[in-house]
């Protein structure tokens, strides 16, 4: 028998070319023994939602650098909730200032990362708070 | 059945979640393939392989477009590699197809190999079910960047690209065995390098050499210019989407068809006869500690991995041996 194995999707939302994060993490992630759909950038929320759904995630994880995540981040969430797929879990992380923070949490963003996050935390976090497949 | 009739309409997370299902090999996703199987076989299934970077991606894209052009539902399956030493994989296929992620028609699932060693993954048969089942009219399956041997696709592809790139040695690597047998249709990637010239007239010149049955599919060798220079790459891309489409056309017309389907169904009854027999038996020895006595009697050198299996053999499968 095969262990359930987390997939998680990366993707960079909106109009910020600066993917050297992303592809940290991507990388991190497939150190951590997930699989991993990296998606590129400039990629729109609609764009994250359908390929989300398309990959059967556990996680999306997005990074976002431009100043636009207050916009971004709840757009993926809320498509995702129309599409009926509300249970794949989204997560952030970028330049975000800390006063966002609770806005973002109560959009359904599920953990925020900032600069200075060890990857170790990252890997942490989703290791103690995602199962794969059984989301809700 | 109710996740069978969902995929039957099309739903797109049944489907993919079926996929993964199958990719960790969770028992209840056979009896939901048993019930789509009778209605797979409509959808022409076409394998893209060549090495690491010679651009795949880049025209299954393209071939998306074109088959939209045409009102086709597309699916796609691209593979890339799992890690050996963690189990995690990057699948970064997608990304140059991204701008098909919002058409409903079109169906992109990224693949790892998790340790399979013919270019695909183990799903991948059934993953083509999933989709052909749904409805898609063309599957395209992407392989990991390949290099000699990794021909598994001929199993499960009714046409079979193979992409290559000018630069990667002289035309003793055309006359080699393995990948350069399986094309049916050459792609000469990358055509505004140098060398591009010389590798298309080396191809023709093995394909001059092989033997083709009368009335057999001659494989052409096709160029595809800079996909930096859309005037160039979409001409040369609608010339490969014709060719693709006109060899599974020649396919049916032909009797060839016939060939490809029983190669396809006995590889199929294979891999499942190894399934259902190899795993049971292997779960007992696990679970009884049976696998380790075995081994360690290897590692003392008491006998041999061939006599062990024969013992196996007499023991479970009564009746063949």
């Amino acid at each position: 028998m095969t262990q359930r194995k987390i997939r998680i999707m990366v993707a960079k939302p909106g109009l910020d070319g600066h993917d050297r994060g992303a592809r940290i993490l991507a990388r991190c992630f497939r150190d951590a023994g997930y699989e991993v759909i990296y998606t590129g950038c400039h990629q729109t929320p609609a764009q994250i939602a359908a390929s989300a759904i398309q990959e059967d995630v556990d996680v999306v994880g997005l990074s976002c650098l431009s100043g636009a995540h207050r916009y971004l981040f709840p757009q993926v969430v809320t498509l995702l909730r129309e599409k009926g797929a509300g249970d794949i879990n989204v997560i952030g992380g970028g330049i975000i200032p800390e006063q966002d923070f609770q806005k973002l949490y109560d959009a359904g963003i599920k953990a925020i990362f900032i600069p200075g996050t060890t990857l170790d935390t990252i890997v942490e976090w989703v290791n103690n708070n995602i199962k794969p497949v059984e989301r809700t | 059945m109710e996740t069978g009739k969902k995929i039957k309409a099309g739903d797109v997370r049944a489907a993919s979640r079926l996929i993964r299902d199958i990719e960790d090999s969770i028992p209840e996703s056979k009896s939901t393939i048993k019930h789509l199987f009778p209605y797979t076989g409509k959808a022409q299934v076409v394998g893209i392989t060549g090495s690491p970077g010679a651009g795949k991606s880049t025209l299954v894209d393209g071939l998306i477009e074109m088959s939209r052009k045409k009102e086709k539902t597309v699916g796609v399956l691209a593979v890339d590699p799992t890690s050996p030493f963690t189990g995690g994989a990057t699948l970064g296929d997608r990304i140059r197809m991204q701008r098909h992620a919002e058409d409903p028609a079109v169906f992109i699932r990224s693949l790892a190999t998790r340790g399979s060693l013919g270019g695909l993954s183990k799903a991948v048969g059934d993953a083509i079910h999933v989709m052909d089942a749904m409805g898609k009219d063309v599957i395209f399956v992407e392989t990991v960047g390949t290099g000699q041997q990794e021909v598994e696709i001929i199993h499960y592809a009714h046409t079979v690209l193979v992409v290559l790139v000018p630069g990667m040695g002289d035309e003793i690597q055309a006359i080699k065995a393995g990948i350069m047998e399986i094309a049916d249709i050459f792609v000469v990637n990358k055509a505004d390098r140098e060398g591009a010239g010389k590798l298309q007239r080396e191809l023709m010149n093995m394909i001059e050499m092989s033997r083709i049955p009368p009335g057999g599919w001659r494989p052409p060798v096709l160029t595809i210019g800079n996909s930096f220079k859309p005037e160039v790459f979409e001409i040369d891309i609608e010339n490969l989407s014709s060719k693709v489409y006109e060899h599974y056309e020649y396919l049916v017309n032909s009797d060839f068809i016939g060939d490809r389907l029983r190669r396809k169904t006995t590889h199929e009854l294979n891999e499942a006869l190894r399934s259902s027999i190899l795993e049971p038996v292997l779960r007992v020895l696990v679970s009884t500690g049976e696998l380790d006595r075995m081994i360690e009697k290897l590692l003392r050198k008491e006998s041999d991995p061939c006599s062990l299996s024969e013992e196996v053999a007499r023991k479970y499968l009564q009746g063949c041996i």
